[in-house]
């Protein structure tokens, strides 16, 4: 509803922006996608919904580039439950699985019931029965619900659609900068402002838990290091030493804090004890040392150095100090992420004198590039490793991208009102 | 099952500002080869500062591609100032730059390191290092936005502020 507020509010004051939120491009589909058709769920109550609670689930089941959605119209019946089905119908417009569903409100409060089942048209059978319920204001976030059960069914892999996204947003008016660290779901809605500065804020990332963020931020002229708790909006500065205080990454476990400190001259990767906020070095050399993030075991950090002249990414084990080079295509590797298994990473590869966001697998060590435009940067992936989101420019301006790790399915996150960047991907969330 | 909580603000109004003040256009400007410039009028708020000071010290000293040597033109333009500064008791602030290829806190080292050389320079100069200030950037706060080489040749910076 508040959306909808804002949009009639703005629509009173400017009729050029329509709304304030990122959008969904989506600019190369999958070519053998899984078909399945949502029907639309039954309603029994007159009054209309905010939401399309249907739409949502196809927009998300279409975005992971695992689905094609049946249109409505091609729909000989709307059955919604699985005892009304004929499958011969949904065999014949080559639907490979239907999803229905009853809404109902549950009675004495503002609560919403959705039950729904999953079919196999092929085997006749249906294979995944559920229900949930949500307020009327978070209708959303129980399409997103559905979503990951169906695609997890169907996939075996946990879907990440009630995962949400940090990015930062700058916009520019008679020469000033406004900078703003957003939340947002992962399709981009319902969107939030977690701080707000004249000066640049940087680098925003996870606590694994999902409850804290922590980003740079130069609101006093030079960056430092803060996190912040999401529920409670308290924020605690982290360092504030002279020269870059950077790159800020949780350990797996929660309790340590990677980060780039330039305050011994050069940049170095240090990791923090979060609760007695001691210090360790655990990469230094008189070249670059930055953009830190752990293994998914927690126990090595890679990171980017141009120690050998021209930056690639390298690997520290925390044990033994030992540090290793991992990149070896390229003239410019950077700021690594692993995948969840840790079989690979994904980082910023320079071919061409173009920016991609590429993904490295280890055991071949090839590099292959998951984007085409120019700048691309900041890859940050879905925690159930199907997707990867990153930055780059269209039409002049900062935007939000999407590429599944596969390269099959990209869509576009543009913002309508600013120039937006450094998505980072939240873990599972409860 | 359980269903995201979804974290809200109440910054509706201060959103539908940050749309409005959104609707700003990027202008171009011709480039400019010369490696040392006056201070661009999209560069950042300066603090007071005397006039004849702040043209002396003040400046913007560019960069190459990936580079952080200061080329000679660049010295010479710094002798002068190391010269001035040598009069004063201010402070002397050095924001190092880089362009938006590349990754942001990559081009923060690497605005560092520019800042840097600049101040090692100076230092060798005979300016005390206590009256020196350096900061990085990195791509954060582009002098001119847009893309494109002419651009991103003007990104590639280290700003000279000074402040009594």
């Amino acid at each position: 509803m508040r959306k909808q507020w804002l949009a009639a509010w703005l629509l009173l004051c400017v009729t050029s922006i329509a709304s304030a939120q990122l959008t969904i491009e989506i600019t190369q589909g999958n070519d053998s996608p899984t078909s399945i058709a949502i029907v639309p769920f039954s309603w029994a109550e007159r009054d209309q919904l905010a939401i399309n609670i249907t739409a949502v689930i196809g927009s998300d089941l279409y975005r992971s580039g695992v689905f094609s959605i049946i249109d409505k119209k091609d729909m000989l019946s709307l059955p919604d439950n699985s005892g009304d089905v004929f499958y011969r119908d949904w065999r014949a417009i080559g639907s490979e699985y239907i999803l229905v569903g009853q809404l109902s409100k549950v009675v004495g409060n503002k609560t919403l019931q959705l039950n729904y089942e999953l079919m196999d048209v092929q085997s006749q059978k249906t294979i995944l029965v559920g229900q949930v319920s949500a307020k009327e204001s978070e209708l959303r976030g129980l399409a997103h619900a559905v979503s990951d059960d169906v695609y997890e069914e169907i996939t075996g892999i946990a879907g990440a659609f009630s995962t949400k996204i940090l990015y930062v947003s700058a916009s520019q008016s008679t020469g000033q900068f406004v900078y703003r660290l957003m939340l947002s779901d992962a399709d981009g809605y319902d969107e939030s402002i977690v701080f707000e500065s004249g000066e640049p804020i940087m680098s925003p990332t996870w606590s694994p838990d999902g409850t804290q963020v922590a980003y740079v931020s130069f609101e006093t002229r030079k960056a430092a290091i803060y996190r912040h708790t999401l529920a409670s909006g308290l924020k605690e500065r982290l360092t504030d030493f002279p020269g870059i205080n950077g790159a800020p990454n949780w350990s797996p476990d929660g309790t340590k804090m990677a980060m780039v400190l330039s305050k011994g001259n050069n940049p170095d990767i240090y990791i923090m004890d979060l609760t007695s906020k001691r210090l360790t070095r655990v990469a230094s050399h008189f070249a670059i040392d930055t953009e830190p993030a752990w293994t998914s075991d927690g126990k090595a950090v890679v990171f980017t150095s141009d120690r050998g002249g021209k930056p690639q990414i390298y690997k520290v084990t925390l044990e033994d100090g030992w540090v290793e080079r991992l990149t070896f295509e390229g003239s410019y590797n950077a700021r690594a992420r692993m995948l969840p298994d840790d079989r690979g990473m994904i980082m910023v590869h320079r071919r061409k004198g173009q920016y991609h966001v590429a993904l490295q697998m280890f055991d071949t060590g090839r590099i292959y590039s998951l984007s085409k435009t120019s700048l691309d940067e900041s890859p940050t992936i879905a925690p159930n490793g199907a997707m990867l989101m990153y930055a780059t420019q269209y039409q002049k301006k900062g935007i939000l991208a999407a590429v599944s790790i596969d390269g099959s399915v990209k869509y576009r996150l543009p913002s309508t009102s600013s120039d937006v960047r450094e998505p980072a991907w939240s873990p599972f969330l409860d | 099952m359980t269903l995201l909580k979804s974290v809200k603000t109440t910054a509706g109004i201060a959103l539908a500002a940050l749309i409005l003040a959104g609707c700003s256009s990027t202008s171009t400007t011709d480039s400019d080869d010369t490696m040392v410039d006056t201070m661009p009028v999209e560069a950042q708020p300066v603090a007071p500062v005397e006039v004849e000071d702040a043209f002396v010290i003040g400046t913007v000293l560019y960069f190459d591609f990936d580079k952080s040597e200061l080329r000679a033109d660049v010295r010479a333009s710094l002798d002068e100032r190391a010269e001035a500064l040598q009069s004063k008791s201010g402070v002397l602030r050095l924001e190092g730059h880089a362009d938006e290829s590349g990754t942001r806190e990559y081009n923060m080292a690497l605005g560092e390191r520019r800042a840097k050389a600049v101040a090692n320079y100076l230092s060798s100069q005979g300016v005390p290092a206590s009256q020196i200030e350096t900061v990085s950037y990195g791509e954060e706060k582009p002098a001119m936005l847009g893309g494109g080489s002419d651009a991103m040749a003007k990104n590639r910076r280290v700003e000279l502020i000074y402040s009594e």
